[in-house]
């Protein structure tokens, strides 16, 4: 069965910090960053490339903030609460942006992401500026927990999140509207000659990774404790532009295994790459794209048009 | 008056800067139907380097004048170092590849000169405003102006109106017009376009790097510069339509007047205005006010 | 009310000077298998640009069962029934010929379910007899970008059968096909047609073809339509044959 590998890779995730404590915090992470990174695969499955989905990663984080200021603590209503806010800015944003393909659809995505980077970082009164915000400590089912305890579920509930998630999306990929993303990517007239409306197709992708960056938003700020304004700035999507095109648009479990690898190096490096964690990000986008054309999935797909040909 | 006028006068100012940005990357766009994500990149280097000589220039002693010799000597130095040698490796490997993949290598090389910045000139910031404060200010109806300012205003027309006469009134300008109207076309006449290509590309380096230079001497210059850079000049050019110069021009004017107005009513509105107009341009002229899905004009 | 299927009253486009149709009235009763004839640059794709919404007239209507339909989007004339196959065939590279036609199932049973699988019974049951129609069954599983090109235009109008229109429209269906493939790629278009009981419009060149299955002809030049009637009439009449086939 196909499903082994990635079931000894759960059992790993779920055991190893019981013998190292310290990894449970690094797993949460990257599995946060493994949703983010989902919610921008989806798009690339249209071959669509938003240079700014940390905007939504960072919406889900301070939307987490503000609920535990607001006395919203519990872990499940947080989750849904955060994939509700995102889902519908989602849907605002894509309304503007589903309408662009290519270039424009990046670029406005990082002119997006960059006016909600300088408001957050502005909004001093409100966000605390640079400087960030406290997420109030969770609690569960009512409860309050020991920290420990948070962690705990922090990692399994991730965990099952992940699992239950990633199913949902999989079931999407495989329906109708999930296989038109790939059917805009390769002959939109076609598609709007069926009868099926293009935006919609695109406004749903767009909501439905929106939500998933949210989630993986709301998941780093519950682990860390702390959002700032840099989770959101265009660098951090760059992260995960990286981690998704490494991870390859076709599978769900790609973002996510690009996201460990990605945060396996982060720890590891830290010391020696701290200051410039952004060029590592570059170089290792050009490597894939210069020398992992399958990592690039269904992108490089359109293949290698002789030169002066270019759409 | 008295205080809209001096804001209006800022508001310019700074939308001159932003149209060299803009402008240099619609050019850009036009020739090599490519548009370089890193290309505020070029802008904070251009700053960087223009504040080195310029501190260089003063901290030897010479005339402090000679500091505007220098912005234009770093823009220049950005200009042959970088443009030549980034169009030829990167960007040329990505002509006639899928748009997705062309957006991936630009940006990648926006995240490396990010950090290439932070590892050479540090976090800190960086200042050397002996141009503005040579030109002084001059009161007009009992109103101080900053005279650099109305200068950049001066200055930005004046490149719109020159790169206009180079493309229609010289050798180069020509080959770049038929390269744009039809790069096969042009391709059998025999009109060397990788050299096209290069010099273009070069030139839109220059400019951005010309703007960087001049804003160095107003704002100074710090990390995160490049982004503002290239987010604001996107917004310009595709507001004005992308590929059009005049476009970029009445755009950046546009925008230099939403920002005046966001201060005089918001404040806290103020560095949203542009992207505020950029918002209510796009969805009423989804390509932008001189543009068209198809449009391949300068 | 006319029991016309469609109806073309006064349709007129110009860009500029051109007149691309020039008031065009037509009527396409149900059940006809109509071509439509003329020079290059006569305005035949057009006319179809025009039923289909991709371009929208400058003066006239044009009705789908007597319900106006000028100047709505591709999108909204296809959910109205209007299918429409391409010169050039327009398929989803990146999926098997089986899965452009179930993705055409589902646009015409109900696209909105995100969690429903595109490949499940209902589709393949509505697909598969088409392919077989099509003789294109033994392909199912292939990427459409390995078929040849008649196989491509055979899947093309699979996917515009798909979704059950009340009208086809084909735009030179046999160009681009070798002759020995004609034939039999129209013959087994004919069959199908008849089998799932579509009025079809096709643009066509070779007057062979024509001769053999359409059941009336219009005969377009320079935008207008110069002669209407029945193919054995049409194509005997001089002047057709000199301004159309070339023959002198």
């Amino acid at each position: 069965m196909q499903l082994i590998p990635y079931a000894v890779a759960m059992a790993g995730i779920a055991t190893l910090p019981l013998a190292f404590p310290w990894l449970s915090f690094l797993f949460v992470l990257a599995i946060a960053m493994g949703f983010a990174a989902l919610g921008v695969a989806l798009l690339l499955r249209a071959g669509l490339i938003s240079i700014g989905h940390a905007m939504f990663y960072g919406l889900g984080a301070y939307a987490t903030a503000f609920l535990t200021r607001w006395g919203v603590t519990d872990l499940m209503l947080l989750l849904v609460g955060t994939a509700a806010i995102s889902a519908v800015a989602g849907t605002l944003v894509g309304a503007f942006v589903v309408r662009y393909r290519a270039i424009f659809f990046a670029m406005l995505n990082l002119a997006v992401s960059m006016v909600f980077f300088t408001l957050v970082s502005k909004l001093y009164a409100l966000t605390g500026g640079s400087d960030g915000m406290r997420v109030g400590a969770p609690t569960l089912f009512g409860r309050a927990y020991s920290r420990a305890v948070i962690e705990a579920v922090l990692l399994y509930g991730s965990l099952a999140l992940l699992v239950v998630v990633g199913f949902l999306v999989h079931r999407y990929l495989q329906s109708s509207m999930g296989q038109a993303l790939s059917a805009v990517h390769t002959n939109e007239i076609r598609l709007a000659y069926l009868g099926v409306s293009v935006r919609a197709v695109l406004l749903a992708a767009y909501a439905a990774s929106a939500a998933l960056a949210g989630i993986g938003g709301f998941l780093a700020a519950v682990a860390i404790g702390h959002v700032v304004p840099e989770m959101t700035y265009w660098t951090a999507s760059g992260q995960l532009v990286l981690v998704a095109v490494l991870g390859g648009a076709g599978t769900v479990a790609g973002p996510f295994i690009g996201a460990f690898f990605l945060e396996a190096v982060r720890s590891l490096a830290a010391g020696y790459l701290a200051e410039s964690w952004n060029l590592v990000i570059g170089v290792a986008l050009l490597v894939v794209i210069f020398f992992l054309p399958g990592g690039l999935h269904g992108l490089m797909h359109a293949g290698f048009v002789p030169r002066g040909r270019a759409a | 008056m008295s205080i809209v006028l001096p804001l209006l006068v800022d508001g310019l100012a700074e939308a001159a800067l932003i149209f060299f940005v803009a402008v240099g990357l619609t050019l850009v766009f036009s020739v090599l139907r490519i548009l370089n994500v890193a290309h505020g990149s070029f802008y904070s280097i251009g700053a960087y380097v223009a504040v080195l000589l310029g501190t260089w220039v003063i901290g030897r002693g010479y005339a402090p004048a000679l500091t505007f010799l220098s912005m234009l000597l770093a823009a220049a130095l950005v200009a042959v170092v970088l443009g030549p040698a980034i169009e030829r490796s990167f960007v040329r490997w990505t002509y006639g590849r899928p748009e997705a993949v062309q957006i991936l290598v630009t940006f990648a090389l926006f995240l490396i000169f990010e950090d290439l910045q932070k590892l050479a000139f540090g976090v800190q910031p960086y200042s050397q405003d002996a141009p503005m404060q040579l030109l002084g200010v001059s009161s007009i109806a009992g109103v101080v102006y900053l005279n650099y300012s109305i200068a950049l205003i001066v200055l930005a027309v004046a490149v719109a109106a020159g790169l206009r006469l180079l493309l229609a009134r010289t050798r180069f300008g020509k080959l770049v017009t038929a390269v744009v109207a039809d790069r096969e076309v042009a391709q059998t006449l025999g009109i060397n376009t990788e050299r096209v290509f290069v010099s273009a590309f070069t030139l839109g380096v220059f400019l951005a790097a010309l703007g960087g230079a001049l804003a160095s001497a107003t704002s100074g210059v710090a990390p995160g510069l490049g982004a503002e850079a290239i987010v604001l000049g996107f917004a310009v050019a595709a507001i004005g339509g992308l590929g059009q110069i005049e476009g970029a021009l009445l755009a950046a004017v546009i925008v230099g007047i939403s920002r005046v107005v966001a201060i005089y009513f918001m404040p806290e509105l103020q560095p949203v205005a542009p992207y505020l107009v950029m918002l209510t341009v796009l969805l009423v002229r989804p390509f932008g006010l001189f543009g068209s899905p198809a449009m391949r004009r300068l | 009310m006319s029991a016309a299927l469609l109806s073309a009253a006064g349709v007129t486009l110009s860009f500029g000077g051109v007149r691309a149709a020039d008031g065009v009235d037509v009527e396409v009763d149900t059940g006809e298998f109509l071509a439509i004839i003329g020079p290059n640059g006569s305005g035949k794709t057009t006319f179809l640009n025009l039923c289909t919404g991709y371009l929208r007239p400058t003066a006239g209507s044009i009705r789908l069962e007597g319900r106006d339909i000028t100047g709505l989007s591709p999108r909204a004339i296809a959910r109205l029934g209007i299918a429409r196959a391409f010169q050039i065939p327009q398929l989803f590279a990146e999926h098997s010929l089986l899965e452009n036609v179930m993705l055409a199932v589902a646009a015409e049973q109900g696209f909105w379910r995100p969690l429903r699988p595109l490949d499940r019974p209902a589709h393949r049951k509505a697909a598969l007899p088409l392919l077989e129609l099509m003789k294109l069954d033994e392909h199912a599983e292939r990427a459409v970008s390995e078929l040849s090109e008649g196989i491509r235009k055979l899947a093309d109008i699979a996917l515009a059968l798909a979704l059950r229109p009340k009208l086809l429209l084909l735009d030179e269906p046999t160009s681009g096909v070798s002759n020995a493939e004609k034939f039999a790629l129209v013959e087994t278009l004919a069959a199908a047609l008849h089998n799932e009981n579509v009025t079809a419009v096709f643009v066509e060149h070779d007057m062979e073809v024509v001769r053999s299955y359409a059941d009336r002809v219009l005969v377009w030049d320079q935008g207008r339509i110069v002669a209407d009637g029945p193919p054995n009439a049409i194509l005997s009449d001089p002047r057709v044959l000199q301004n159309v086939v070339g023959v002198t």
